[in-house]
Protein backbone atom coordinates (compact mmCIF):
# COMPACT_ATOMS: atom_id res chain seq x y z
CA UNK A 1 0.00 0.00 0.00
CA UNK A 2 1.20 3.48 -0.88
CA UNK A 3 2.80 5.88 -0.29
CA UNK A 4 5.69 3.54 -1.06
CA UNK A 5 8.65 5.38 0.45
CA UNK A 6 6.99 6.51 3.72
CA UNK A 7 5.69 2.95 4.14
CA UNK A 8 9.18 1.54 3.65
CA UNK A 9 8.24 -0.47 0.54
CA UNK A 10 10.88 1.39 -1.45
CA UNK A 11 14.03 2.07 0.57
CA UNK A 12 14.97 5.67 1.39
CA UNK A 13 18.20 5.21 -0.57
CA UNK A 14 16.23 5.45 -3.80
CA UNK A 15 14.83 8.83 -2.81
CA UNK A 16 17.13 10.98 -4.91
CA UNK A 17 17.13 8.69 -7.94
CA UNK A 18 13.34 8.83 -7.92
CA UNK A 19 13.49 12.61 -7.41
CA UNK A 20 15.55 13.05 -10.57
CA UNK A 21 13.32 10.71 -12.61
CA UNK A 22 10.16 12.48 -11.46
CA UNK A 23 11.82 15.81 -12.22
CA UNK A 24 12.75 14.67 -15.73
CA UNK A 25 9.15 13.67 -16.40
CA UNK A 26 7.87 16.95 -14.92
CA UNK A 27 10.28 19.07 -16.99
CA UNK A 28 9.53 17.10 -20.14
CA UNK A 29 5.76 17.51 -19.79
CA UNK A 30 6.02 21.23 -19.03
CA UNK A 31 8.33 21.91 -21.97
CA UNK A 32 6.48 19.70 -24.41
CA UNK A 33 3.22 21.50 -23.51
CA UNK A 34 4.77 24.90 -24.30
CA UNK A 35 5.38 26.13 -20.74
CA UNK A 36 8.95 27.09 -21.60
CA UNK A 37 7.67 30.25 -23.31
CA UNK A 38 6.58 33.19 -21.17
CA UNK A 39 4.38 34.43 -24.00
CA UNK A 40 2.44 31.18 -23.97
CA UNK A 41 2.06 31.39 -20.20
CA UNK A 42 0.98 35.05 -20.09
CA UNK A 43 -1.59 34.25 -22.77
CA UNK A 44 -3.90 32.81 -20.14
CA UNK A 45 -4.36 36.29 -18.65
CA UNK A 46 -4.92 38.03 -21.99
CA UNK A 47 -7.03 35.40 -23.70
CA UNK A 48 -4.76 34.61 -26.63
CA UNK A 49 -3.44 31.29 -25.33
CA UNK A 50 -5.19 29.15 -22.73
CA UNK A 51 -2.63 26.35 -22.67
CA UNK A 52 -1.95 26.99 -18.96
CA UNK A 53 -5.61 26.57 -18.05
CA UNK A 54 -5.96 23.43 -20.18
CA UNK A 55 -2.91 21.65 -18.83
CA UNK A 56 -3.34 22.81 -15.23
CA UNK A 57 -7.03 21.97 -14.89
CA UNK A 58 -6.72 18.64 -16.72
CA UNK A 59 -3.83 17.67 -14.45
CA UNK A 60 -5.84 18.62 -11.37
CA UNK A 61 -8.86 16.59 -12.44
CA UNK A 62 -6.75 13.51 -13.22
CA UNK A 63 -4.77 13.75 -9.98
CA UNK A 64 -7.84 14.43 -7.80
CA UNK A 65 -9.91 11.61 -9.28
CA UNK A 66 -6.86 9.32 -9.21
CA UNK A 67 -6.21 9.96 -5.54
CA UNK A 68 -9.86 9.28 -4.70
CA UNK A 69 -9.75 5.96 -6.61
CA UNK A 70 -6.40 4.96 -5.10
CA UNK A 71 -7.92 5.58 -1.67
CA UNK A 72 -11.12 3.71 -2.58
CA UNK A 73 -9.16 0.70 -3.88
CA UNK A 74 -6.98 0.72 -0.77
CA UNK A 75 -3.78 1.44 -2.70
CA UNK A 76 -2.94 4.68 -0.95
CA UNK A 77 -3.06 5.51 2.75
CA UNK A 78 -4.24 9.12 2.69
CA UNK A 79 -3.31 9.60 6.34
CA UNK A 80 0.32 9.23 5.33
CA UNK A 81 0.44 11.73 2.48
CA UNK A 82 1.65 15.27 2.98
CA UNK A 83 -1.10 17.86 3.23
CA UNK A 84 0.10 21.40 2.70
CA UNK A 85 -0.45 23.34 5.94
CA UNK A 86 -2.79 26.31 5.76
CA UNK A 87 -1.83 29.76 7.01
CA UNK A 88 -4.84 31.77 5.98
CA UNK A 89 -3.79 35.42 5.53
CA UNK A 90 -0.09 34.77 4.77
CA UNK A 91 -1.12 32.42 1.96
CA UNK A 92 -3.58 34.89 0.47
CA UNK A 93 -0.91 37.60 0.62
CA UNK A 94 1.67 35.19 -0.83
CA UNK A 95 -0.68 34.22 -3.65
CA UNK A 96 -1.38 37.88 -4.48
CA UNK A 97 2.37 38.65 -4.56
CA UNK A 98 2.89 35.59 -6.79
CA UNK A 99 0.09 36.84 -9.07
CA UNK A 100 2.05 40.07 -9.57
CA UNK A 101 5.21 38.02 -10.06
CA UNK A 102 3.50 35.91 -12.71
CA UNK A 103 2.22 38.86 -14.77
CA UNK A 104 5.40 40.93 -14.45
CA UNK A 105 7.84 38.04 -14.66
CA UNK A 106 5.99 35.89 -17.19
CA UNK A 107 6.99 32.61 -15.56
CA UNK A 108 6.53 30.64 -12.41
CA UNK A 109 9.51 28.84 -10.85
CA UNK A 110 9.05 25.37 -12.42
CA UNK A 111 8.36 26.73 -15.88
CA UNK A 112 11.35 29.09 -15.71
CA UNK A 113 13.61 26.06 -15.21
CA UNK A 114 12.35 24.55 -18.47
CA UNK A 115 12.78 27.95 -20.15
CA UNK A 116 16.42 27.97 -19.07
CA UNK A 117 16.84 24.44 -20.37
CA UNK A 118 16.02 25.54 -23.92
CA UNK A 119 17.91 28.83 -23.84
CA UNK A 120 15.34 31.47 -22.86
CA UNK A 121 17.22 34.40 -21.37
CA UNK A 122 14.13 35.90 -19.74
CA UNK A 123 13.79 32.63 -17.82
CA UNK A 124 17.38 33.01 -16.60
CA UNK A 125 16.61 36.52 -15.33
CA UNK A 126 13.40 35.29 -13.71
CA UNK A 127 15.32 32.61 -11.80
CA UNK A 128 17.95 35.13 -10.71
CA UNK A 129 15.04 37.24 -9.46
CA UNK A 130 13.64 34.24 -7.58
CA UNK A 131 16.96 33.81 -5.84
CA UNK A 132 17.19 37.50 -4.94
CA UNK A 133 13.59 37.57 -3.72
CA UNK A 134 14.00 34.56 -1.46
CA UNK A 135 17.28 35.97 -0.14
CA UNK A 136 15.66 39.32 0.62
CA UNK A 137 12.73 37.53 2.25
CA UNK A 138 15.09 35.55 4.51
CA UNK A 139 17.02 38.65 5.59
CA UNK A 140 13.83 40.59 6.33
CA UNK A 141 12.10 37.61 7.96
CA UNK A 142 12.47 38.82 11.59
CA UNK A 143 10.35 41.87 10.65
CA UNK A 144 7.28 39.83 9.79
CA UNK A 145 7.83 36.56 11.61
CA UNK A 146 4.60 37.05 13.55
CA UNK A 147 2.56 37.58 10.40
CA UNK A 148 4.28 34.68 8.59
CA UNK A 149 3.05 32.13 11.12
CA UNK A 150 -0.36 33.74 11.72
CA UNK A 151 -3.68 32.19 10.73
CA UNK A 152 -2.35 28.65 11.17
CA UNK A 153 -5.11 26.08 10.62
CA UNK A 154 -2.81 23.06 10.44
CA UNK A 155 -2.57 20.49 7.64
CA UNK A 156 -6.22 20.67 6.72
CA UNK A 157 -8.03 19.48 3.61
CA UNK A 158 -11.21 20.92 2.12
CA UNK A 159 -13.07 18.01 3.71
CA UNK A 160 -11.65 18.78 7.17
CA UNK A 161 -12.88 22.36 6.90
CA UNK A 162 -16.29 21.85 5.29
CA UNK A 163 -17.22 18.29 6.15
CA UNK A 164 -18.08 17.68 2.49
CA UNK A 165 -16.46 14.47 1.13
CA UNK A 166 -13.54 14.94 -1.28
CA UNK A 167 -15.30 13.36 -4.27
CA UNK A 168 -17.83 16.19 -4.33
CA UNK A 169 -15.01 18.68 -4.66
CA UNK A 170 -13.49 16.61 -7.46
CA UNK A 171 -16.85 16.51 -9.23
CA UNK A 172 -17.49 20.25 -8.82
CA UNK A 173 -14.00 20.98 -10.00
CA UNK A 174 -14.41 18.77 -13.06
CA UNK A 175 -17.66 20.50 -14.04
CA UNK A 176 -16.09 23.95 -13.66
CA UNK A 177 -13.00 22.86 -15.61
CA UNK A 178 -15.03 21.41 -18.49
CA UNK A 179 -17.07 24.62 -18.70
CA UNK A 180 -13.84 26.62 -18.70
CA UNK A 181 -12.34 24.44 -21.48
CA UNK A 182 -15.42 25.04 -23.59
CA UNK A 183 -15.76 28.77 -22.90
CA UNK A 184 -12.11 29.65 -23.37
CA UNK A 185 -12.09 27.97 -26.77
CA UNK A 186 -14.30 30.79 -28.09
CA UNK A 187 -12.49 33.54 -26.24
CA UNK A 188 -9.15 32.36 -27.63
CA UNK A 189 -10.44 32.30 -31.19
CA UNK A 190 -11.85 35.82 -30.90
CA UNK A 191 -8.77 37.34 -29.27
CA UNK A 192 -6.38 35.71 -31.73
CA UNK A 193 -8.27 37.24 -34.64
CA UNK A 194 -7.40 40.73 -33.49
CA UNK A 195 -3.86 40.07 -32.44
CA UNK A 196 -0.48 40.52 -34.00
CA UNK A 197 1.40 37.35 -34.65
CA UNK A 198 3.97 36.13 -32.26
CA UNK A 199 7.01 34.07 -32.84
CA UNK A 200 8.55 31.62 -30.44
CA UNK B 1 -2.02 42.28 -39.44
CA UNK B 2 -2.68 38.71 -40.36
CA UNK B 3 -6.25 37.73 -39.75
CA UNK B 4 -6.10 33.99 -39.81
CA UNK B 5 -2.80 33.01 -38.30
CA UNK B 6 -1.63 34.47 -35.02
CA UNK B 7 1.16 32.08 -34.22
CA UNK B 8 3.80 31.74 -36.88
CA UNK B 9 6.16 28.83 -36.93
CA UNK B 10 4.16 27.22 -34.16
CA UNK B 11 6.54 24.71 -32.66
CA UNK B 12 5.35 21.19 -32.17
CA UNK B 13 3.71 21.19 -28.80
CA UNK B 14 1.82 18.20 -27.53
CA UNK B 15 -1.93 18.49 -27.18
CA UNK B 16 -2.58 20.48 -23.95
CA UNK B 17 -5.14 17.95 -22.71
CA UNK B 18 -2.65 15.14 -23.26
CA UNK B 19 -0.06 17.22 -21.39
CA UNK B 20 -2.58 17.69 -18.59
CA UNK B 21 -3.39 13.99 -18.34
CA UNK B 22 0.33 13.14 -18.24
CA UNK B 23 0.97 15.80 -15.60
CA UNK B 24 -1.97 14.57 -13.53
CA UNK B 25 -0.70 10.99 -13.71
CA UNK B 26 2.75 12.21 -12.72
CA UNK B 27 1.33 13.96 -9.63
CA UNK B 28 -0.58 10.80 -8.78
CA UNK B 29 2.54 8.66 -9.19
CA UNK B 30 4.61 11.12 -7.16
CA UNK B 31 2.11 11.10 -4.29
CA UNK B 32 1.84 7.30 -4.50
CA UNK B 33 5.62 6.82 -4.39
CA UNK B 34 6.83 9.63 -2.14
CA UNK B 35 3.73 10.71 -0.23
CA UNK B 36 4.32 14.30 -1.42
CA UNK B 37 3.68 16.32 -4.54
CA UNK B 38 5.88 18.16 -7.01
CA UNK B 39 7.68 21.41 -6.29
CA UNK B 40 10.04 24.03 -7.67
CA UNK B 41 10.61 27.10 -5.50
CA UNK B 42 12.00 24.98 -2.66
CA UNK B 43 15.14 24.23 -4.65
CA UNK B 44 15.92 27.93 -5.05
CA UNK B 45 15.42 28.35 -1.32
CA UNK B 46 17.98 25.57 -0.82
CA UNK B 47 20.37 27.42 -3.11
CA UNK B 48 19.87 30.63 -1.11
CA UNK B 49 20.49 28.87 2.21
CA UNK B 50 23.54 27.07 0.79
CA UNK B 51 25.27 30.17 -0.57
CA UNK B 52 24.45 32.13 2.56
CA UNK B 53 25.75 29.29 4.73
CA UNK B 54 28.99 29.14 2.73
CA UNK B 55 29.66 32.88 2.87
CA UNK B 56 28.47 33.58 6.41
CA UNK B 57 27.68 30.39 8.36
CA UNK B 58 27.18 32.11 11.71
CA UNK B 59 24.78 34.72 10.36
CA UNK B 60 22.87 32.04 8.46
CA UNK B 61 22.37 29.88 11.54
CA UNK B 62 21.36 32.98 13.47
CA UNK B 63 18.80 33.98 10.82
CA UNK B 64 15.49 32.77 12.18
CA UNK B 65 14.29 31.71 8.69
CA UNK B 66 17.35 30.21 7.02
CA UNK B 67 18.55 28.69 10.31
CA UNK B 68 15.65 26.23 10.12
CA UNK B 69 17.05 24.72 6.92
CA UNK B 70 20.67 24.39 8.01
CA UNK B 71 21.70 21.01 9.33
CA UNK B 72 25.07 19.78 10.51
CA UNK B 73 25.06 16.42 8.80
CA UNK B 74 24.28 17.40 5.22
CA UNK B 75 24.30 20.36 2.86
CA UNK B 76 20.98 22.17 2.27
CA UNK B 77 21.46 21.22 -1.39
CA UNK B 78 21.03 17.57 -0.46
CA UNK B 79 17.24 17.70 -0.52
CA UNK B 80 14.56 16.01 -2.60
CA UNK B 81 13.43 19.19 -4.36
CA UNK B 82 16.94 20.10 -5.51
CA UNK B 83 17.31 16.73 -7.22
CA UNK B 84 13.83 17.00 -8.65
CA UNK B 85 14.60 20.46 -10.04
CA UNK B 86 17.79 19.18 -11.68
CA UNK B 87 15.53 16.59 -13.26
CA UNK B 88 13.21 19.36 -14.48
CA UNK B 89 16.14 21.03 -16.24
CA UNK B 90 17.14 17.72 -17.84
CA UNK B 91 13.58 16.86 -18.83
CA UNK B 92 13.04 20.31 -20.31
CA UNK B 93 16.25 19.99 -22.29
CA UNK B 94 15.30 16.52 -23.49
CA UNK B 95 11.91 17.73 -24.73
CA UNK B 96 13.54 20.80 -26.29
CA UNK B 97 15.98 18.60 -28.20
CA UNK B 98 13.32 16.14 -29.34
CA UNK B 99 10.96 18.87 -30.57
CA UNK B 100 13.72 21.07 -31.95
CA UNK B 101 13.46 24.04 -29.62
CA UNK B 102 17.02 24.21 -28.33
CA UNK B 103 18.16 26.87 -30.75
CA UNK B 104 20.29 29.86 -29.79
CA UNK B 105 19.75 31.94 -26.67
CA UNK B 106 16.67 34.12 -27.07
CA UNK B 107 14.15 36.19 -25.16
CA UNK B 108 10.37 36.07 -25.31
CA UNK B 109 8.76 39.46 -24.97
CA UNK B 110 5.62 41.31 -25.98
CA UNK B 111 5.66 43.31 -29.24
CA UNK B 112 5.76 46.66 -27.42
CA UNK B 113 8.82 46.10 -25.26
CA UNK B 114 12.49 45.36 -25.90
CA UNK B 115 14.43 42.30 -24.71
CA UNK B 116 16.32 44.42 -22.20
CA UNK B 117 13.11 45.73 -20.69
CA UNK B 118 11.79 42.19 -20.54
CA UNK B 119 14.87 41.10 -18.57
CA UNK B 120 14.25 43.83 -16.00
CA UNK B 121 10.60 42.83 -15.65
CA UNK B 122 11.53 39.14 -15.47
CA UNK B 123 13.96 39.85 -12.63
CA UNK B 124 11.41 41.92 -10.71
CA UNK B 125 8.69 39.34 -11.33
CA UNK B 126 10.99 36.55 -10.24
CA UNK B 127 11.84 38.38 -7.03
CA UNK B 128 8.14 38.90 -6.28
CA UNK B 129 7.41 35.25 -7.03
CA UNK B 130 10.24 34.25 -4.71
CA UNK B 131 8.88 36.35 -1.86
CA UNK B 132 5.29 35.26 -2.47
CA UNK B 133 6.22 31.60 -2.59
CA UNK B 134 7.62 31.80 0.93
CA UNK B 135 4.39 33.28 2.31
CA UNK B 136 2.39 30.81 0.21
CA UNK B 137 4.39 27.82 1.46
CA UNK B 138 5.08 26.88 -2.14
CA UNK B 139 4.63 28.14 -5.66
CA UNK B 140 2.39 27.13 -8.54
CA UNK B 141 3.81 23.57 -8.50
CA UNK B 142 4.08 22.83 -4.80
CA UNK B 143 1.12 24.77 -3.42
CA UNK B 144 -1.36 25.53 -6.20
CA UNK B 145 -1.02 22.31 -8.21
CA UNK B 146 0.09 19.59 -5.76
CA UNK B 147 -1.72 21.21 -2.83
CA UNK B 148 -5.03 21.43 -4.65
CA UNK B 149 -4.60 17.92 -6.10
CA UNK B 150 -4.39 16.56 -2.55
CA UNK B 151 -7.42 18.68 -1.55
CA UNK B 152 -5.37 20.86 0.81
CA UNK B 153 -7.22 24.06 1.72
CA UNK B 154 -3.99 26.04 1.48
CA UNK B 155 -3.37 24.84 -2.06
CA UNK B 156 -6.79 26.02 -3.21
CA UNK B 157 -6.27 29.40 -1.52
CA UNK B 158 -2.90 29.91 -3.23
CA UNK B 159 -4.26 28.80 -6.62
CA UNK B 160 -7.19 31.25 -6.51
CA UNK B 161 -5.00 34.03 -5.13
CA UNK B 162 -2.38 33.67 -7.90
CA UNK B 163 -4.74 33.38 -10.85
CA UNK B 164 -7.35 35.76 -9.40
CA UNK B 165 -4.70 38.43 -8.91
CA UNK B 166 -3.33 37.76 -12.38
CA UNK B 167 -6.70 38.42 -13.99
CA UNK B 168 -7.41 41.50 -11.85
CA UNK B 169 -4.10 43.21 -12.61
CA UNK B 170 -3.46 41.93 -16.16
CA UNK B 171 -5.13 45.01 -17.70
CA UNK B 172 -2.61 47.35 -16.07
CA UNK B 173 0.36 45.38 -17.35
CA UNK B 174 -0.99 44.67 -20.84
CA UNK B 175 1.72 46.69 -22.60
CA UNK B 176 4.22 44.06 -21.47
CA UNK B 177 2.46 41.30 -23.37
CA UNK B 178 0.03 42.44 -26.06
Amino acid sequence: MGPLIPNGIIGGGWDFVIAILIGVAFGFILEASGFSSSRNLAGVFYGYNFVVLRVFFTALIVAMVGIIYFDFLGWLDLSKIFILPTFLTPMIVGGVIMGFGFIIGGYCPGTSFTGIAIGKLDAVFFTVGLYLGIFAFSLAYPLFEGFFTSGALGNVTLTDVTGIPAHWFALAFTVVALAAFWGTMFIEKRVRKNMKQYKF
Amino acid sequence: MNMNNTIIDQPKYINPYLGGVLLGLLILATVYITGRGLGASGSIKSAVVTTSNTIAPEATKANSYMGKFVSDDHSPMYTWLVFESLGVLLGGLLSGIIFGRTKKFRTDHGPKITSKRRWIYATIGGALFGIGSQFGRGCTSGAALSGTATFALGGVIVMFAIFGTGYVISYFFRKMWI
